[in-house]
């Protein structure tokens, strides 16, 4: 694709055969493409995650994203080229983004949720709970540093405090594909804690 | 400021506004039709935000985007990956 770049690997020693892949992986391509990193910790999180993953990057751009979805990451620097933008994030409300395999009461709860967001937050952004983004390394560094939250509701509070600090959110339209591997939970639990961390989000920043 | 407390700020600013234009201080020097329409202000905008909220929501249900394609092309390049990492030697 002409573009440099290395893939991260977290692994939080779960027994899925990520770590085997991985491994493989490695010895296909070689380590300067694959790093693999092992997190054994009993609060495995997201941010976690972000911060070991950011430890060893040695890009310009870090690009997060969920291991389980399709996405174009060259549009994304694209995009990023076009504004300069310090954050490219993937909406799936905009342009020709959207959804695969959901049903209306998923759609439904996801459009009000986001309203809900919108109305609330401000945000600037479109998608807040969005899967994929791309950061200038500095970026992520900063906010990482700033952002206090955990599991989504961490992402949604990066870009909110990236609005905040002044920086610019390009978008890019993505096609969810929904948990090609798996099945992908949305019950009341969910919206209960997505409904708690809107609200903290409302009231500390 | 936190978006709380904007949110707080705004509505003291437009609450005291409304309570002093129609409950009282200033009553004689509004025409009574004006006062008639003050009155019930918040309730009107309320309802009208709720209105519009149900409206947005819906239009935004309406036109997400479902993409066919994409899960297509999805597919097409997990079992294009997965041959060429099997040619290269990787096992399942």
């Amino acid at each position: 694709s002409g573009y440099n770049f290395e893939i991260i690997v977290i692994d939080d020693g779960s027994p899925d055969g990520t770590q085997e892949v991985a491994e493989q992986l490695v010895k296909i391509y070689g380590s300067d493409k694959i790093v693999m990193m092992e997190i054994i910790s009993i609060l495995f999180s997201l941010g976690t995650a972000y911060i070991h993953g950011m430890k060893h990057a040695t890009g310009n751009f870090i690009v997060i994203m969920d291991a389980d979805l399709s996405h174009h990451v060259r549009l994304y620097f694209i995009k990023q080229k076009e504004g300069n933008f310090d954050i490219v994030s993937g909406t799936r409300y905009k342009g020709n983004g959207g959804v695969y395999g959901w049903d209306l009461k998923r759609k439904l709860i996801s459009r009000g949720a986001n309203f809900l967001t919108q109305v609330l937050l401000r945000p600037g952004a479109s998608d807040l709970t969005g899967s994929f983004r791309l950061y200038k390394k500095e970026v992520l560094q900063k906010l990482m540093e700033k952002c206090v939250s955990k599991g989504y509701v961490f992402q949604m509070e990066m870009i909110v405090r990236a609005r905040q600090l002044g920086y610019t959110i390009g978008e890019v339209p993505i096609s969810f594909v929904d948990r090609v591997y798996g099945e992908s939970k949305l019950g009341g639990n969910e919206i209960v804690s997505f409904l708690k961390g809107l609200l903290t989000l409302f009231a500390t920043t | 400021m936190t978006k709380l407390g904007q949110w707080l700020w705004g509505l003291a600013l437009l609450g005291s506004a409304w309570a002093a234009l129609a409950l009282g201080p200033l009553g004689p020097r509004v025409p009574p039709p004006c006062r008639q329409v003050l009155l019930p202000l918040p309730v009107y905008l309320l309802v009208a935000f709720g209105c519009y909220s149900l409206a947005t929501v819906g239009y935004r249900l309406a036109t997400f985007n479902d993409c066919e394609e994409a899960a297509a092309e999805l597919q097409e390049h997990i079992g294009a990956a997965r041959a060429d990492l099997r040619r290269r030697g990787l096992r399942f």
